[in-house]
């Protein structure tokens, strides 16, 4: 009996087996199953994936815009996050505001209604014609101001006392920001920054909305024409997951590996 | 070592005084600095060892002016060890490379020698086993005898202590004060910041008792607390001796 209930319960010093994860995993994935069976069979669909093989080379298309729009977002948001963080620390006033500002819009605003306002008003206005990059550069100024803030809250993690020491050793500026500040704070942003990644990758479906022809927006295209709609959307998530699911995994990772903080 | 200062004073920006101008000459070998806190004697700890600069007057240790440029400085905290009371070792690092790294970095070892003489504090210190670890996973006596490590490591000419012990449990305590007694028997200069009053009076050839900004009494240890002559100093004993034993 006491084992039976070990594989289901633990408490909170104990390790737990990999039988017991195993069996966990296994139920839980089976409720999820059912659950979504039971629901189809309740609207009455018969999901049919075959019309994927079709659609391949679009679906892979969409899969590696999704991709390219990821991963420049991400590297041009890392920078204008570090410029943000750094201005809003300026001893010019008029810097500080306007990252300050920036950072609040941002955040406080809803990204489709970001999108709109950039690329039709102030993409129009500046000739941005290229879709691709009118998509990076909204996503980047949106991620830029959640970049911003993580990159602020670890500076603001630094202890007085480690700089202290710093000096103490007898580091001078370079050395401290060398050997101190950087480990520090990477220490602190990283975990973060990884799982932002993992944002972007999901915020970037929404540029479907300015016909940006990534994962989301080919799915949208191919459900138009076959109306097959439960199955796209279905395997719209699973693609998602497959890029998300392992950046989150190394986020978790890379949290555990800088825990050094009692 | 002579250390002298002359009309040295503190204000921190916000206007309050830390320290009123002194003066101050002596050979010093082994110093405590006691007092009650908000005296200033971390302040002036600090300014010796040229980690603040003063806001007015002249420093000078072992004969050479030290100088109030930053670069100056930085050459000057090579000479000088330093252990602070608490978070004074860098917590990214373990052990053995908060005493290396600096070695290497600072005083141009090479990766090599500044890894053995690491390795050799940290077995003297009985930290041998200890060295993969982090400042988190070890107690505070460890820490502590990590950061005097650190702090000769490079064989500074004076080590400064700002209360190395009152972070401590009593166990611990007694075996950080060990090591700082072991190091006097050496031959080590010393300044130390404490509140362990059987440590300053014992181990300390001379005391300074900083009271409110100002250096009431300066003389050898022994005297000093055998006859306190001021009225601050002999209230400020008599309330530590309230729960003695």
């Amino acid at each position: 009996m006491m084992k039976i209930k070990k594989l289901f319960w633990v408490s909170e010093k104990e390790n737990i087996s990999h039988t017991a994860v195993l069996l966990n995993l296994l139920f839980v994935t089976v409720l999820w199953v059912a659950l979504f069976w039971l629901s189809l069979n309740a609207i009455h669909v018969h999901l049919d994936f075959s019309f994927l093989k079709q659609f391949r080379i679009r679906i892979w298309d969409g899969f590696l815009v999704t991709i390219g729009l990821s991963l420049s977002s991400f590297i041009l948001s890392f920078i204008i996050g570090i410029l943000s963080a750094a201005g809003q620390s300026s001893p010019l006033l008029f810097i500080r505001f306007f990252c300050g500002i920036y950072v609040k819009f941002i955040r406080g605003t809803p990204l489709i209604m970001q999108i709109y306002l950039f690329f039709y008003i102030i993409g129009t206005a500046w000739g941005v014609s290229s879709r691709f990059a009118a998509g990076v550069m909204i996503l980047s100024i949106f991620e830029g101001a959640y970049i911003s803030e993580i990159i602020r809250g670890s500076l603001l993690s630094l202890d007085e006392s480690q700089l202290e020491a710093a000096r103490g050793v007898g580091f001078n500026r370079k050395q401290t920001l060398r050997y101190v500040i950087f480990p520090q704070i990477t220490a602190c942003a990283l975990p973060a920054l990884t799982g932002q990644f993992a944002s972007i990758i999901k915020d970037s479906s929404l540029l479907s909305m300015i016909a940006v022809i990534e994962l989301t927006q080919a799915m949208r295209e191919i459900s138009a024409v076959n109306l097959r709609l439960f199955e796209c959307y279905l395997f719209l998530g699973v693609l998602y997951l497959c890029l998300t699911l392992p950046i989150s995994l190394i986020s978790e990772f890379l949290e555990r590996r800088f825990q050094y903080e009692s | 070592m002579k250390v002298e200062f002359q009309n040295l004073s503190k204000q921190f920006e916000a206007g309050q005084t830390i320290l009123k101008p002194m003066d101050f000459s002596d050979e010093i070998n082994t110093l405590a600095i006691i007092g009650p806190s908000g005296g200033g004697k971390s302040t002036l700890l600090r300014i010796i060892g040229g980690l603040i600069t003063p806001t007015t007057g002249r420093l000078w240790v072992d004969s050479k002016e030290v100088t109030q440029k930053e670069s100056d400085l930085q050459k000057y905290r090579r000479q000088i060890g330093f252990v602070f009371q608490q978070g004074g070792l860098f917590r990214h690092m373990n052990a053995k490379d908060n005493i290396a790294i600096p070695l290497e970095q600072v005083h141009g070892y090479s990766k090599e020698t500044a890894s053995a003489r690491a390795m050799e504090l940290l077995e003297r210190f009985g930290l041998k086993d200890d060295w993969k670890k982090r400042p988190a996973a070890l107690s505070g006596g460890q820490k502590q005898r990590v950061a005097i490590a650190r702090a000769i490591a490079p064989r500074p000419k004076l080590l400064l202590l700002d209360e190395p012990t009152s972070a401590l449990d009593p166990e611990y305590t007694t075996e950080v004060l060990d090591v700082i007694r072991e190091l006097k028997d050496e031959g080590m200069h010393f300044i130390i910041v404490t509140h362990e009053m059987g440590f300053a009076r014992h181990a300390c050839e001379k005391t300074a008792f900083l009271y409110e900004g100002s250096l009431l009494e300066y003389c050898e240890s022994e005297q000093l607390f055998n006859h306190p002559w001021t009225g601050q100093l002999q209230r400020f004993l008599g309330k530590l001796l309230e729960w003695n034993v």
